[in-house]
């Protein structure tokens, strides 16, 4: 517990330029082709199988893992190098990008030999959904409460309850899902809780949609009713999944994805107020580069620290709580800017269809993936607070 | 940001301020007592000329030594011309004049002001908002002329205005009435160099200052008890502690960022403008956020002169100011991004 903040000053390194001049050039070729439109980032936002094997013939998913397990054996600052730029581009990775990130990194390190050397080829060439299950009707930010219940059976365990907005469940694959396999101890209210592997196509798992404010079909209700997963699909100790969140999230919480979500309605921005804005435009503009070069250089910084076998814990939560509120007041920052310029600019009508996007998914980006109040308190725990 | 050598400078920097300026200490004293013998201290170790080359009597150190130590100073909110002593010597040893001992400080300070070398070799003009002019010896004046020279200048030979900044530091007028300077010689630096140098030592100083503040607002927060509990058990005060932890981490990474950038270039090129400006813009929204927090948890406590909040909140606040404030660097960065246009935004952000 310290008020000692680190940011090593990591810069990427030269093997990144090749590297990023490829992918800029393999989005490039995409884009001519009709794969995905830039300038359309509900699109960014969507999947798309065939694209997601393209990557995948490109090396560009799982980069960091062993190549036995059809990994690439490449940094983190080359994962980084790739993130952004698909970001940036607004193409759509939702397909494989959850089971790249996230999904991946916990098979490695909690999955049986079998499971790893069957799934995570397959993640690679892009071929795989996941999905994540935490959330349950009773059970949002307070992980502790999932009451979804795994029972041990002959040769493995049986679900029975659900789980709550789970983005992709309807196109996923996979699911990593946390269930209670015992109850909470009087000493121990994070006891009893196992993570599991759970296979998509199994029987008695049923996936309904929940349609989202935005438009788009995103979330689902998960309902598992008697699903049997076998014994080599738990993941790590169980009762003990409480013991083994933090270190990936880290990982999770300190991506360009943290602060690049709107960017768009930037790039939109400069283009409207032209080569020579006046001088309430460029101050306006002038602060967002400011703002968004600091967030880049801190989740530069975090994705070199964890390279270098650090835990930058705080640095990461701080990372997302900065980001997110950022990208979330971005459309609404763009929207004064722009209120005094010429009705005919020539890029009117995109801007104000990616501000109406950007507006619309807005509210999601401080509640995804921990909300702006638990980030607070995972820093407010670091400073020895808690 | 530190290496090896960084982290030996800046622990016996750490060292000689602790000893000779701790903030406690100070805050008590009603006088500048201290300043002479701490003043004496810090040129025994070398450090207000740290970035004077040997060959011209300095003591030699990298840019990054240099502002490695402008953190820890304002970790300790320093109340001395070292930041812009450094400035001095580096301003003056980059266009080959050699650095006078005791304190200096630079001018201009202000991107609108401009100081004139005329014909007869004579300086006029006048400089807003100098910092420490009427404590230091020796000015490193910055005059456009034929061409654009650097000029050391006794502060003794100008005109200094009363003046002090909302720490009370001094921070004055200075006026050039044909001033004939001591020596000079041209400069391979321009205005917006010595604005972009300046305002990279006032965001290095700023996120020192701020990791002092929030390592005392923490404490705080733990220790104070108000309605049976110490006050940063409770939620809300957490949460401005959290977002407090924020400002000070990006204003830490940014100049971190900048000072890393103009350390490796040893020049202030275009990516030294990049990041030199956002450094200031952001540094400074952090200062301003940050005092605000800091001072809601401290309460009625921390705005008395008896405690030593105000000793970092008003320093940074009274940086904003100095070498362009964040609007004025916002909009140079605005207009840099706005000319090269959208397709060129992220490839400059993404080079950095």
């Amino acid at each position: 517990m310290s008020t000692n903040l680190q940011f090593d000053q990591i810069r990427l390194p030269r093997e990144c330029d090749a590297l990023r001049q490829e992918v800029r050039a393999f989005l490039a070729d995409e884009i001519a082709k009709g794969t995905f439109d830039p300038h359309r980032p509900g699109h960014g936002d969507s999947h798309d199988r065939a694209f997601s094997k393209r990557i995948g013939a490109k090396g560009w998913i799982g980069m960091t893992w062993p190549k036995k397990y059809g990994g690439h054996e490449r940094s983190f600052l080359e994962r980084y190098v790739v993130t952004e730029e698909f970001r940036v581009a607004n193409a759509p990775v939702r397909s494989h990008f959850v089971a790249d990130r996230q999904s991946g990194p916990i098979l490695l390190k909690y999955a049986s030999e079998h499971v790893k050397t069957n799934i995570l080829p397959r993640i690679c060439r892009g071929e795989l959904c996941f999905v994540i299950g935490m959330s349950e009707p009773g059970s949002g930010s307070d992980l502790f409460a999932v009451k979804t219940k795994a029972t041990k059976v002959d040769k493995g365990w049986r679900i029975n309850g659900s789980k709550i907005w789970t983005s992709n469940a309807h196109i996923a694959d996979y699911m990593i899902a946390l269930f209670r396999t015992s109850p909470p101890t009087n000493e121990n209210r994070r006891h009893g809780l196992t993570q599991f592997l759970v296979d998509m196509k199994t029987d008695g798992i049923k996936v309904n949609p929940i349609y989202q404010m935005s438009g788009q079909h995103d979330f689902n209700e998960v309902v598992f009713d008697d699903a049997f997963v076998p014994d080599d699909h738990v993941l790590g100790e169980i009762d003990g999944a409480w013991k083994q969140a933090a270190s990936e999230l880290a990982y999770e919480r300190s991506g360009p994805e943290r602060f690049l979500e709107t960017f768009y309605v930037l790039l939109e921005l400069i283009r409207a107020i032209g080569r020579e804005p006046d001088a309430r435009s460029a101050d306006g503009l002038g602060r967002l580069v400011a703002q968004l070069h600091t967030l880049r250089r801190m989740s530069v910084s975090v994705a070199g620290m964890l390279q270098a076998g650090k835990e930058p814990v705080v640095e990461a939560a701080i990372v997302k709580d900065l980001g997110t509120v950022w990208e979330q007041k971005l459309p609404n920052r763009v929207r004064e800017l722009t209120a005094f310029l010429a009705p005919d600019i020539a890029n009117r009508v995109t801007l104000e269809e990616q501000l109406a996007f950007a507006t619309t998914i807005a509210p999601k980006l401080t509640i995804q993936g921990g909300t702006t109040e638990i980030l607070r308190g995972i820093i407010a725990r670091g400073l020895g607070l808690r | 940001m530190t290496n090896d050598s960084d982290h030996i400078v800046t622990e016996s920097a750490a060292r000689i301020f602790a000893d000779l300026a701790d903030p406690q200490t100070i805050n008590r004293l009603d006088n500048g007592a201290w300043k002479a013998p701490f003043w004496q201290a810090l040129c025994d170790a070398g450090l207000p000329l740290a970035w004077v080359p040997e060959r011209l009597g300095g003591a030699g150190a990298t840019l990054a030594e240099g502002f490695a130590v402008l953190g820890v100073a304002g970790r300790f909110a320093l109340a001395v011309p070292l930041a812009e002593t450094l400035l001095a010597g580096w301003l003056l040893t980059r266009a080959g004049v050699a650095a006078p001992n005791g304190s200096m400080t630079i001018a201009p300070s202000r991107p609108s002001d401009r100081i004139i070398l005329d014909e007869d070799g004579t300086l006029s003009g006048s400089a807003i908002g100098i910092p420490f002019a009427s404590e230091a010896q020796h000015i490193a004046v910055l005059a456009h002329g034929r061409r654009i020279v650097v000029a050391l200048v006794a502060a003794s030979d100008c005109t200094i205005g009363e003046g002090q900044t909302l720490a009370g530091d001094p921070s004055n007028i200075v006026r050039f009435q044909r001033v004939k300077p001591l020596r000079y010689a041209r400069t391979p630096l321009d205005h917006t160099a010595l604005m972009l140098m300046g305002s990279v030592s006032r965001s290095v100083q700023t996120a020192g200052a701020l990791e002092s503040i929030l390592s005392l607002t923490v404490s705080y927060a733990n220790e104070r008890v108000a309605f049976e509990r110490p006050i940063g058990k409770f939620q809300a005060v957490q949460h401005n502690l959290a977002r407090l932890a924020g400002e000070t981490a990006a204003a830490l990474a940014v100049s971190g960022s900048a000072a890393s950038t103009i350390g490796q270039s040893g020049n202030i090129d275009k990516s030294g403008f990049f990041e030199g400006a956002s450094a200031k813009i952001r540094c400074v929204e952090a200062a301003t956020e940050g005092a605000a927090i800091a001072h809601q948890v401290f309460g009625a406590i921390g705005f008395t002169k008896e405690h030593i909040l105000h000793r970092f909140t008003l320093r940074i606040l009274a940086w904003r100011d100095d070498f362009g404030s964040e609007s004025y660097w916002a909009a140079e960065l605005g207009r840099h991004v706005a000319q090269q246009g959208a397709d060129e935004f992220w490839p400059m952000v993404a080079s950095r």
